[in-house]
């Protein structure tokens, strides 16, 4: 178990340190662990107060899950029962489409299956809970009206689509990621361009 | 009888010892043998020296929390008719990999000394020790009378100790082996049961991986006409579930191997009729790789169940709800978070009587979250189950208000296990910590014994724990609390803790040595990635001569740092067979 620099310490030596690079950039996984116990509660609420809901700055990325650093015992779930799953993941049915879901503004990326979705609506409405925001009702002339979300994917082409254009299981076939537009540049793609 | 005349014979006067007590002996032993809970008979055997003796001598359980805390020896000479023992052995956290290897509890040191002084001894129940096959093949070769072994989250042994057991215990009733770190070398094991052997009642070996023969196990169950538990492994199929069955109606403890198998419908209404003839199960548990489409067979025999574990099923929320809509009588279900807040939200309509909930998380990695639980879920159940009150659950969100509104929906928790499994996680939508969700559970939930607290908290949560929480007995922290304070408020304000278990916190030796008084009260502290040094533990060490402060050091660790620290009252000594990466000061 690594100690943390600075540990119970209230000077955070480490984030006044001068070097090249974008803050936040560096060590985010390995630190990340030990940041958030450095962390105050003070600084998180008056980030909160800057950046409001979800829209979370640079800054508060190095409080983000270290979803591929793994610490030791943790979460705490007995081995036994870790192991169990583990050696599920070649399940007979074929392996699952997993895609990365981004969404602007938000500090880090979620990752999910298409196959478990049955169609378009299931899957908004599986989106809509994941970033808490709803998605708008779509339309072919106009996409995604009523709401400043569009959802999108880029396909094997590296093009950027707009999700629903095209029939289901071509979609899941030719999805890459997804991403979730926000503000103007959503309303652009709907515009039927 | 043997037992009276050599107390007769230990006590100083006997006639005196008649004279002085207000009832005979014999009428005072045989109230006392009535009583069956630990803690009881622990009460009595503080009354005077009458009721000790009287005590010791018609106790024939013994439970030891701490193998540590107490030699054989000691138990042996204290309690002579001894004919069961419960011993528990490694700290908790070394089911997470956080203690080492060869840490200790092994059982057999304890094993030589029961086979010279209770040599009819009957049943034994480990939990955390260490076992080897030669300790399993000596215990059933040297005790005629055994008849039950129940060995949880063990370690150090193989299958083929079982085959020792399953050779030579002849009046065996139970053989339960869950959740071990087993070397599991086939299922010949199996196999080893005579075919003259009926005794069996209960046979639990869900968690073994390896195939067993299963025209062995049908004769077994066949028959073992007084089984009334039987837990199988994955490798059993649905159609050999059913001739299982057919063998043992009587059945109270299902564990049904895997639930997937293609069946035709003549097989699926074989099956269903196998359950319908099951009119007392109470308690169901694996459903391995489980179809939605054959969980109807079981329907018939849902009835009467209080307990369902679906925590190795991986259930849709829709799929649960269909199940739970025959459930009427739920008291306990364990379940996986695929079956997500949609799930919950059928518990919390189906399941009026529940009283324990517990959610584990399938992908604990977050490596590819399709499927979770969130705050709604919680919400949901505590809506419809308002006698709930022992709640396991792990998620990656919560929020203050969600838990406030949990534990007014249900103030009568007393086992609070909250997992926010992204550490130092606040609040969600406020981004504060989540102090004041866990002040509402202590503040509210007065009859709190266990806590395990999580997500991000600064000492105020130890400052409401310590002011609250009067009944507390086991705390569990980590990645929690800012300084200090927090620990001492815990130590100064819980009376009744027995078990602190702290991993990943800014509590250093002031913390440590403000509990100096504390520990002889309680069972173990354990602190892991914390601020302590060796210097801290020795002072620790040097004041409180009755406790053991074991120092467990990390390899390429500072010199001075004390990275895991475990901390036990014992009548014992410091014990001598520790590790040496295991320092005792």
């Amino acid at each position: 178990m690594e100690k943390a620099l600075g540990y119970g310490n209230d000077l955070n030596l480490k984030a006044t340190e001068l070097r090249l690079g974008l803050p936040g950039t560096d060590e985010v996984e390995e630190q990340a662990v030990s940041n958030v116990r450095n962390k105050r509660p003070m600084p998180e609420a008056s980030m909160a107060e800057e950046c409001g809901g979800n829209g979370k700055s640079d800054a508060e990325h190095e409080t983000a899950p270290p979803a591929k650093t793994q610490i030791v015992g943790w979460p705490p779930i007995r081995s036994y029962r870790k192991n169990s799953f583990q050696a599920k993941k070649g399940e007979p049915e074929g392996p699952g489409i997993y895609v990365k879901v981004s969404m602007d503004g938000a500090p880090y990326l979620r990752k999910i299956d298409l196959k478990v979705y049955q169609g378009y609506p299931d899957l908004l409405k599986a989106l809509e809970n994941m970033f808490k925001l709803t998605i708008g009702v779509y339309s072919e002339r106009e996409g995604y009206k009523g709401s400043e979300y569009a959802p999108t994917y880029e396909d094997k082409d590296g093009d950027w689509m707009l999700v629903g254009d095209v029939p289901w299981e071509m979609f899941t076939s030719s999805c890459k990621r997804l991403r979730i537009m926000k503000g103007s540049e959503a309303r652009g793609l709907g515009c039927g361009v | 009888m043997d037992s009276e005349w050599k107390r007769f014979r230990d006590s100083p006067n006997s006639e005196e010892l008649t004279r002085r007590s207000s009832f005979p002996d014999e009428v005072l032993e045989r109230v006392l043998s009535l009583l069956n809970s630990h803690k009881d008979r622990s009460s009595v055997s503080l009354v005077c020296k009458d009721w000790y003796n009287a005590e010791r001598w018609s106790r024939t359980h013994v439970f030891i929390g701490n193998c540590y805390s107490v030699s054989p020896e000691i138990v042996a000479r204290r309690f002579p008719n001894i004919r069961s023992v419960t011993l528990k052995g490694k700290p908790r956290f070394s089911d997470f990999n956080l203690v080492p290897e060869n840490w200790g509890a092994d059982i057999h040191a304890w094993l030589v000394v029961f086979v010279v002084k209770y040599p009819f001894l009957e049943e034994l129940r480990l939990k955390r020790m260490v076992i080897s096959d030669e300790s399993l093949e000596f215990l059933s070769v040297s005790f005629p009378n055994f008849k039950s072994l129940s060995l949880l989250s063990c370690d150090g042994f193989s299958t083929n100790g079982l085959a020792a057991i399953a050779t030579h215990c002849k009046n065996l009733t139970e053989l339960d082996i869950q959740e071990n770190g087993i070397d599991d070398r086939g299922g010949s094991w199996l196999s080893c049961f005579p075919e003259s052997f009926t005794s069996l009642e209960v046979l639990n070996f869900a968690n073994l991986a390896s195939d067993v023969n299963f025209d062995v196990l049908e004769r077994l169950v066949s028959r073992c006409k007084s089984l009334r538990v039987l837990k199988v492994n994955q490798s059993i199929s649905l159609e050999q579930l059913q001739r299982l069955l057919a063998h043992a109606p009587q059945l109270t403890e299902l564990g049904t191997g895997s639930f997937s198998q293609q069946l035709t419908s003549h097989q699926d209404e074989e099956l269903k009729t196998a359950f319908s003839n099951c009119k007392n199960i109470h308690t169901l548990s694996g459903l391995w790789d489980v179809k939605a489409i054959y969980l109807p067979t079981l329907y018939p025999a849902c009835a009467n169940l209080t307990f369902l574990n679906l925590s190795y099923a991986a259930l849709q929320g829709g799929e649960l709800a269909k199940l739970l809509v025959h459930c009427p009588q739920l008291r306990r279900l364990w379940v996986l978070d695929t079956v997500e807040d949609k799930g919950l939200e059928a518990v919390g309509l189906n399941c009026p009587l529940l009283e324990e909930l517990r959610v584990f998380p399938i992908d604990p990695y977050g490596e590819e979250i399709a499927h979770e639980v969130t705050e709604a879920g919680f919400i949901a159940v505590s809506n419809g189950c308002r006698r709930l009150h022992y709640v396991l659950y792990f998620c990656r969100q919560m929020t203050n208000a969600a838990v406030e509104t949990v534990v007014r929906n249900c103030p009568n928790f007393t086992h609070f296990r909250l997992c926010i499994m992204i550490p130092g996680r606040p609040d969600y939508t406020t981004n504060e910590p989540m102090d004041e969700a866990f002040g509402a559970v202590v503040k509210t939930c007065t009859k709190l014994q266990r806590l395990s607290v999580s997500g991000l908290l600064t000492d105020l949560t130890f400052e409401y724990i310590g002011k609250y929480a009067k009944n507390l007995e086991t705390l569990s922290v980590a990645f929690a609390g800012s300084s200090d304070w927090g620990m001492q408020c815990v130590l100064e304000g819980c009376p009744k803790l027995r078990k602190l278990e702290i991993r990943d916190c800014p509590f250093g030796n002031k913390a440590l040595l403000s509990g100096l008084e504390k520990y002889e009260s309680m069972r173990s502290l354990w602190m892991s990635a914390c601020n302590l040094t060796l210097n801290g533990c020795r002072a620790l060490a040097r004041e409180m001569p009755r406790l053991n402060v074991e120092v467990m050091k990390e390899d390429g660790s500072d010199e001075s740092h004390a990275d895991k620290v475990y901390v036990y009252r014992t009548v014992a000594g410091p014990r001598r067979d520790a590790p040496p990466s295991v320092l005792t000061l």
